[in-house]
């Protein structure tokens, strides 16, 4: 085959196209996704029974502000690496802010606390159901989101993948904080703070098998 | 006017739906792309209908994913990338070399331009033959007949969005069995 016929043939009625809505589809994907985990949440663990009370929606607040910062930096990234060449102008660095902020807090409380009470402040009453808990909800934005993202075309598929991943554990995160019932900082840092982590890892595993094109 | 101005210039036309602006888009982009394909793979003793291979698998790719790039960003990088994840994919494929593809300064896929074009291995009927038949057909009235989609949709018995997304799909179908095709 002639390159020049090949040529002819791509520009023989020529559509326009939106290039604004690979970015849209995302975004709807992470709605989607949201909804999705909310849904999950509310109705197979149940919205946590004390949440008219003011201390428990300050502690809901906390939660929220911790996994949908997370979840607004890496998503901020997430649109810019499902382009082509993406990867050569975004870093993303600071996504690692929220958790690093929490972390922080979690130090503050910890050391402000008596040696006594660490280790009910780290692991609090439900750690393993949070970590079973936050990865599997996950599955159903990250599910969305890498659909979304196969309509575009990344050129960088293992940090395209540990973005969607990030975002997945974050939105998931998100609905979990509706439910969990462990309100102490050094539990939130570690145990959302480290399955989000997980759910980024599991992205960068599987975004080079599921996103090549 | 910079190379990287004139290209942005004529992609935007051709976002715009200029057939005549993604002709010369596609034809000034094609010697690039020979350029430094031929420069990646003949110097590895490799034969310059595996470059062209692979210029028009490129070529494919970069008309089918056009909505992916960015207008507020420059073209170069958004080439380079596409040529790049391309070749790596192509070697990786044809398991001839294990060697990484360097990571270069992008603007240098417009560094040299070869116009001299050679064949590629492949027969485009004989591609086409292997599209199941409603994509074949939108692809033949629209893209080689010249025929409005609105005929070509009435020829079919199918809407005018079903053979828009058959040429689409159709056309990646294409560049992926180039891909799979060629021949180290």
């Amino acid at each position: 085959m002639k390159t020049n016929e090949l040529i002819s043939m791509l520009s023989l009625q020529v559509d326009p196209v939106d290039t604004r809505e690979v970015v849209r589809n995302v975004r709807i994907a992470i709605l989607v996704g949201a909804a999705a985990s909310l849904l999950a949440v509310v109705f197979v663990l149940g919205v946590r029974t004390d949440l008219n009370e003011m201390h428990a929606q300050n502690f809901v607040f906390a939660k929220l502000a911790f996994s949908l910062s997370v979840v607004i930096l890496a998503s901020h990234y997430l649109v810019k690496y499902i382009r082509p060449g993406g990867e050569f102008r975004a870093r993303f660095a600071l996504t690692v802010l929220p958790f690093l902020a929490a972390m922080i807090v979690a130090a503050i409380s910890l050391a402000a606390a008596p040696r006594a009470h660490w280790e009910s402040m780290v692991f609090g009453s439900y750690w393993l159901e949070c970590l079973i808990a936050i990865p599997t909800v996950a599955i159903l934005p990250f599910v969305a989101i890498m659909w979304a993202v196969r309509l575009a075309a990344p050129t960088d598929l293992l940090r395209t993948g540990a973005l969607a991943g990030l975002v997945a554990g974050g939105v998931s995160a998100t609905a979990y904080a509706l439910h969990c019932m462990d309100d102490l900082l050094p539990f939130v840092a570690l145990w959302y703070g480290g399955t989000i982590v997980l759910c980024t890892i599991a992205g960068a595993a599987l975004g080079p098998r599921l996103l090549r094109w | 006017m910079t190379k990287e101005s004139d290209l942005k210039a004529l992609m935007a036309a051709s976002l715009e739906g200029d057939s005549s602006a993604h002709q010369s888009l596609l034809t000034a982009l094609s010697g690039y792309l020979r350029s430094y394909y031929k420069s990646k793979l003949v110097r590895a003793g490799r034969t310059a209908e595996e470059a062209e291979d692979l210029v028009q698998e490129a070529l494919i790719v970069i008309h089918t994913q056009r909505h992916t790039y960015d207008q507020e960003q420059p073209l170069t990088p958004w080439v380079y990338a596409i040529a790049r994840y391309k070749l790596i994919d192509h070697l990786r494929r044809t398991r001839a070399s294990t060697a990484s593809v360097p990571l270069e300064n992008a603007e240098n896929i417009l560094a040299s331009d070869d116009s001299v074009a050679t064949e590629s291995q492949f027969d485009l009927t004989r591609l086409l033959e292997r599209l199941p038949e409603r994509m074949r057909l939108s692809i033949q009235y629209v893209k080689l007949d010249g025929m409005s989609v609105a005929e070509a949709a009435h020829r079919c018995g199918i809407s005018k969005s079903a053979v828009k997304v058959n040429v689409h799909r159709g056309l990646k179908i294409l560049a992926a069995s180039i891909a799979r095709e060629t021949k180290a």
